[in-house]
Formats: C-alpha cells, sequence, structure tokens
C-alpha cells in the first residue's frame, strides 16, 4: 500500500523541468500522429452520439457516418426532456427518481460509514482486522449476487399503507434527533464547526426527505417495501455502504494525525476530536466517496429492473435500456442519443472536477473501481 | 449516543500496551456500532440467507403454473397459489456444476458451467492485459519530454473514465448495430463497398480454431476503449516518480531506449501497476454492463460471464434457489482472486498507529 501512496501522492516532479531535450522533427511527428490516432479512438464515440442527437433531421437510424451534422437542432433533446420512452413518464420524473435513489444512498453511506472508516483508521482494538477483511471482502463481492435475497427478504415485507406512513414519520423524528444531539451542545459550548454542521445538515435533509415520504399519498392500499424507491434504496445500501467504509478508511488513512495527537495532548476527547479535526479534514474525501457512491446510484440498473414494476418508480437507467437494441422499438436513435448524453453530462462534470482526487483514492482505498 | 466520557479512553486506546480488552474495544465499539447494526441486516443477514436458499427451491417452477412468492394474501392468509420452498440439499449445485439436461433445458438448452467459467476468466484476463500494456506504453509516450500539447491530450484521454459504465455499453451496442452502427459505416467507408458484419449475432467464430464468438471481440474493443485510461494515469503517476538521473546513468552507460524500457521503467512501475491490476481484474470479473447491455450473452450463451447469468436466473428464470447457489459459486470463484489481491496490495495490512 504504502508503494502507491508515494506514488500517488509525490507528482511532485513534473516531465517538463528538463527541456534542454529537444525531439527531432519526425519523432515529434511520429509521435504526434500516434497520440492523434489514440485521441480519435477515444473521441469517436463521443462525436458519433453528440452528432447524432444535434442532427437537425432528428433521425430515426442513422445510415451514414457522418460526424460532422449538417447544421444544429436541440429538438431530439426536446422531446426526450418531455416523453423519453413509451412509458407515461417524463425525464424531470425519471431524474428524480434516480436522484433520490442516488442521493439518499449516499448520504446514509456516508453519514453511517464515516464513524466506521475513523474507527479502522485509528484505533486498535481485538478484531479490527477481521472486521476490516469482512468489510473488504463484501466489495470484492458482485452487487448483483446478492440479489436473490434481497428480492426475496424485501419482498416479504409488506404493510398497510397508513402504517408505514407512521413508521417513516417516526424515523425522520430519530434522525432529525440525533442531528439536533449533535449540533444543540456544539452550539451551546460555542465549540460548532464545520463538521458539526454538515452533520446537521445532512441530517436535516434526509429527516425532511422522510418527512415527505411519509406525508406521500399512497398509490396502494398495501405497501410492498420491494417494489419501492425506498427498497431498491436498502438494497443498494447492502453494497455501498461497506464501499463508503473502506474508500473513506483508505482517505482518513492518508490524513496526518499530528493534530489529533496535539489535541490530546491538550485534553480533547474522542468526540471532539472526530467532529472537530478529523471531519473538516475529511471533507474531500466525503465528497469523493459521497461522489463515487451517487454515481453508481445515478445510474443503477439491475436491481431497480428486478424490482420496481410501477413506471411512476422508473430511474434514467431503466428508461435507457429500453431505448437500446431490440428493445428500442420505434424510438429515434437521436433521442437515445440525446438522452444518453443528459444522463451522463452532471457525473461527468462533476468527475472531472473531482478528477485529483478520485484517481488517488481508487487506487488507495479500494478494490472496486 | 456516544455519551461515554472518553478524555482517558483514547489515550489508552492510541497506546497498544494500555491493559484490558474491554477499554481497548469500547471507543472504537461506539463509532462501529450503527454501520455494524446496518450491515448486519442489509448485508450479512442476505448473504446468511442467501446459502440457506441455495439449499431450496425457491422460486416459481413454470411446469406446475401460476405461483406467487407472497406468502402474505390480502387477507392476511397465504394466497392458494402460493408456493413455499422446500429443502433440496445439494441438488441445485449439483445441477449446475454437473449441467444437469434437464435443468439445462429450463435455461433454454445454451448453459454450460465450466465453458461459462472459462470465459469469464478469459475475458477478464484479455481485457486487462490489453489495459495493463495499453495504458503502460501510453503513459510512456505522453511522458516524452518536448511533446506538444501533453496537456491537451491528458485532458481528452480520460474522457472515457467519466461517463457512466451504462452509457458506454449501450452506445457501444448501437455502435456495433449490423444494419445502422457506426462501425460498420466506418468499415464500408474504408472499404468503399457495403459491410454488413453481425456482430451480435453471427455464431461461427472469426478465427477457425478459436472458440470465441465475434461479439466477444467486439465487447473485448469496447472495453478496452473503457479501461485502458485509468491504467495510463495510475503508470503517469508513477512515471514522474522515477528520477531522471537513473536515465540519465543509463545512457552513459550506453544503455538504448529499448533496454532503459525494460530495465529501469518497468520495474519501477510494477508497484503502483500490480495493485490497478488487482482492481481492474475483479472489477472486469464481474464487469456485468458491458456484456448484459452488449451482446446479452450471445449469441447462444457463448459470451455469458457469471453475473449476468445470475442476474438472468433471478430476473428471467426466477429460479431465486439456483441463483443462490450460482451466488455462492460466483463468491467460491472469487475468494482466491480476493485472497491474492489483498496479499499483493497489502490491503488491510495494519495501518502502523
Amino acid at each position: 500500500m504504502s508503494s502507491v501512496a508515494t506514488t500517488t501522492t509525490t507528482q511532485t516532479r513534473k516531465g517538463s523541468t528538463a527541456a534542454g531535450r529537444r525531439l527531432r522533427w519526425w519523432q515529434q511527428l511520429l509521435f504526434q500522429a500516434l497520440c492523434l490516432f489514440i485521441a480519435a479512438t477515444v473521441l469517436f464515440p463521443i462525436m458519433w452520439i453528440v452528432s447524432m442527437s444535434l442532427d437537425p433531421r432528428n433521425i430515426a437510424r442513422p445510415t451514414e457516418l457522418r460526424l460532422i451534422p449538417p447544421g444544429a437542432s436541440l429538438d431530439a433533446y426536446r422531446a426526450v426532456l418531455d416523453r423519453p420512452t413509451a412509458n407515461p413518464v417524463t425525464f424531470t420524473e425519471l431524474a428524480l427518481n434516480s436522484l433520490k435513489l442516488a442521493g439518499g444512498v449516499a448520504l446514509f453511506a456516508l453519514l453511517i460509514g464515516v464513524s466506521a472508516a475513523y474507527a479502522f483508521s485509528r484505533f486498535k482494538f481485538p478484531g479490527r482486522q477481521y472486521m476490516m477483511i469482512a468489510v473488504l471482502a463484501i466489495t470484492v463481492l458482485p452487487a448483483v449476487a446478492t440479489i436473490a435475497p434481497l428480492f426475496a427478504l424485501l419482498n416479504g415485507i409488506r404493510l398497510s399503507s397508513s402504517l408505514l406512513s407512521i413508521a417513516l414519520l417516526i424515523a425522520a423524528a430519530l434522525v432529525i434527533g440525533f442531528g439536533l444531539m449533535i449540533v444543540v451542545p456544539a452550539l451551546r459550548a460555542s465549540t460548532a464547526s464545520g463538521g458539526t454542521y454538515a452533520v446537521g445538515g445532512v441530517a436535516l435533509v434526509l429527516g425532511l426527505l422522510l418527512v415527505y415520504t411519509a406525508l406521500a399519498p399512497a398509490r396502494s392500499d398495501v405497501f410492498v417495501l420491494r417494489n419501492s424507491l425506498l427498497g431498491v434504496g436498502i438494497a443498494m445500501i447492502s453494497g455501498a455502504l461497506p464501499f463508503a467504509i473502506w474508500n473513506l478508511k483508505g482517505y482518513l488513512d492518508t490524513i496526518p494525525r499530528e493534530l489529533e495527537e496535539a489535541a490530546i495532548i491538550d485534553g480533547a476527547s474522542p468526540n471532539q476530536i472526530f467532529f472537530q479535526i478529523v471531519l473538516p479534514l475529511a471533507v474531500p474525501a466525503l465528497a469523493v466517496t459521497g461522489f463515487l457512491s451517487f454515481a453508481g446510484g445515478w445510474t443503477e440498473f439491475f436491481l431497480s429492473w428486478q424490482f420496481l414494476t410501477n413506471p411512476k418508480d422508473f430511474t434514467l437507467a431503466m428508461a435507457l435500456y429500453n431505448m437500446t437494441g431490440q428493445y428500442a422499438g420505434s424510438i429515434p436513435w437521436s433521442r437515445f442519443a440525446a438522452f444518453s448524453i443528459l444522463v451522463s453530462l452532471p457525473v461527468a462534470i462533476v468527475y472531472l472536477l473531482l478528477q485529483r482526487y478520485i484517481v488517488g483514492g481508487l487506487t488507495l482505498g479500494g478494490v472496486k473501481g | 449516543m456516544a455519551a461515554t466520557n472518553p478524555g482517558t479512553a483514547t489515550l489508552k486506546a492510541a497506546r497498544p500496551s494500555a491493559s484490558g480488552t474491554w477499554r481497548q474495544l469500547r471507543t472504537p465499539l461506539v463509532y462501529l456500532i450503527p454501520a455494524a447494526l446496518i450491515m448486519a441486516l442489509v448485508t450479512f443477514y442476505p448473504l446468511a440467507y442467501q446459502v440457506w436458499m441455495s439449499f431450496t427451491d425457491y422460486g416459481v417452477i413454470k411446469e406446475e403454473g401460476k405461483q406467487t412468492l407472497n406468502r402474505f394474501g390480502p387477507d392476511g392468509q397465504p394466497p392458494p397459489n402460493y408456493r413455499p420452498a422446500q429443502g433440496v440439499g445439494f441438488k441445485n449445485y449439483s445441477d449446475i456444476l454437473t449441467n444437469n439436461p434437464q435443468f439445462v433445458a429450463r435455461l433454454g438448452g445454451n448453459f454450460n458451467f465450466w465453458r461459462l467459467l472459462a470465459f469469464n476468466l478469459w475475458w477478464t484476463f484479455s481485457n486487462v492485459g490489453f489495459h495493463v500494456a495499453l495504458g503502460i506504453l501510453i503513459a510512456v509516450l505522453l511522458n516524452v519530454e518536448g511533446l506538444w500539447g501533453r496537456r491537451i491530450y491528458r485532458a481528452l484521454y480520460i474522457l472515457p473514465m467519466v461517463l457512466p459504465n451504462i452509457v458506454i455499453a449501450t452506445v457501444w451496442r448501437n455502435m456495433f448495430d449490423d444494419q445502422y452502427g457506426a462501425i460498420n459505416q466506418l468499415l464500408s467507408m474504408i472499404a468503399g463497398a457495403p459491410v454488413g458484419i453481425r456482430w451480435f449475432n453471427q455464431i461461427e467464430p472469426p478465427i477457425p480454431g478459436v472458440p470465441l464468438p465475434l461479439s466477444y471481440y467486439a465487447m473485448l474493443i469496447a472495453n478496452i476503449w473503457l479501461g485502458w485510461p485509468f491504467m495510463t494515469i495510475v503508470a503517469t503517476g508513477a512515471l514522474q516518480s522515477i528520477p531522471k538521473e537513473m536515465y540519465e546513468a543509463a545512457a552513459i552507460d550506453g544503455a538504448t531506449g529499448p533496454q532503459q524500457f525494460w530495465n529501469i521503467t518497468l520495474p519501477l512501475l510494477r508497484p503502483a501497476m500490480v495493485p490497478a491490476a488487482m482492481v481492474g481484474i475483479v472489477t472486469t470479473f464481474n464487469l456485468f454492463h458491458i456484456i448484459y447491455f452488449m451482446s446479452g450473452g450471445g449469441p447462444l450463451g457463448q459470451t455469458e460471464i457469471m453475473v449476468t447469468q445470475a442476474f438472468k436466473l433471478v430476473n428471467a428464470q426466477q429460479l431465486f434457489g439456483v441463483a443462490a447457489a450460482f451466488s455462492v459459486i460466483i463468491a467460491l470463484v472469487l475468494i482466491p482472486i480476493f485472497l491474492i489481491t489483498n496479499r499483493i496490495s497489502r490491503a488491510t495490512e495494519s495501518y502502523d498507529v
């Protein structure tokens, strides 16, 4: 592990320091040709999909290869935002469902995962090694391989809708209460820091989300946990939480501990150290891990495809599958192209922004890419 | 929750010499409890349940007519067509491992466990081999001093990494479409005559004697496109930490470019590339999206991998018991891979406190 840490963190030597040596012109030409060829292969699918989405002819199926479309129009985007598939759902509804799933799972996994990651990273205790191996082993197991028991177990949980609302309200009260328990004492003692506010904010958002779900009108008398976004979310937590713990632990290991040692000498309690020193330092790690969990949830396919039957619950990935290959039916490929771009864009932009941290962490923290 | 008063507890927990297991355990336990409870409920309990399911015939048996897996009807009683699971011992495992003809027929006739496993392993290693080799070569190319536009190329080359896997898989599926796909159109432009390669449906292997269908090569191309940038980034990081003096010294001693590559660059890249390759192996072994969205396992199930087969057992066949047994087998295949990964990358080795 240490070798990777050094190679990924010490990128101090810039290749351009010794600018004395110059390439001969034919070498430069050869290398440029190679680089341009690689760039062309990288860009080919991207150009293809972008040009198809912008094609003003709004083509059903492309009959010739044109990487630069004649003119441009946003018709395909307009059509896709209105109603992407044959199912009676709009793009906004699909995106909202994906957002709820991805956001909820990412927030939950972070909130629960960071304290466990802290324990693994900073304490020595009996059984630590075995617990870490258990967590890591789960991250190696493919999520698809647990779909059978998760389906069976969640399918067995059926509640009358009113009972569900009550349960959700109690859960919301617990979450918000937990947040208050952390924020209020810190405010009284005026030791509140960024970490405290972050935890409070996350708890508030989660709580309000639960209240909203509880008060939303029920679709049928019997609530089947499996056939709901909540059920899919729970199934996703099954893999997302170990991943978050492992990933965060990898990042926390790289945070130098001098500050904490100084705080211990000054008489800080473990809670104070955790909330006021470790959490603020771990903000980039939290952002990256949260983003990776979010990106996973945003395009999660097989659980939602297996679990959900109500078109109102469908997600972006399910719609994308409905637009591909033999399932596409009469959906024009220009819409498929526009839809792919709309799905990718938010994730791609954030990925590019966080790129430096993500790449370091992927090799450092975890086995799952 | 965390109301133990822990000022002294940490001081002691931080020191290995402190006596008493409980004292050592108390503070970390408080931090572990939420995650441990949730994981016990949604991760470990389902895994245990999976092992139980694998010894039953849990699921819908189509030959027996319409059934439901729902134990609770509208009046709280089991519905008349409810089918309780019955223990079948090791039957699911033996059906899978021995390719029981009756069982294979129920899956559509194309199932062959050992072929599946062999393909999955070949799929993994052929892909990761390309990823690592291309990754290193391109990283070395980008590291050439005086190359124009290095920054631009580096920025362009990470694009495949930032797109969601599912989008990449569906886009490549459409690019390899035999009628409207960009690949056939590109080949037509180069050849000057219409090309209609049936990438996903042609059954005869394109290279005689190599039992790999055309769809394997299509997916290999797509996955190489997807995978090498990660390896390039890892290799670039490692390359930049190799001191230039080593090359200068080698050049003075008369080492040629290839000699420098084999004797300096490659050995010094190894510590960074081996863990990255391990990450790649586990990821590619379980790479659901490319296979499921591109070939769908076809033609005739020849490009099926373990995870797509497991999903089909649940999604298409509704044979949950068999799927559970299959998943246990996947775990058993992954354990050696995991142990080797863990040994090589030393991931769970203790962080020196």
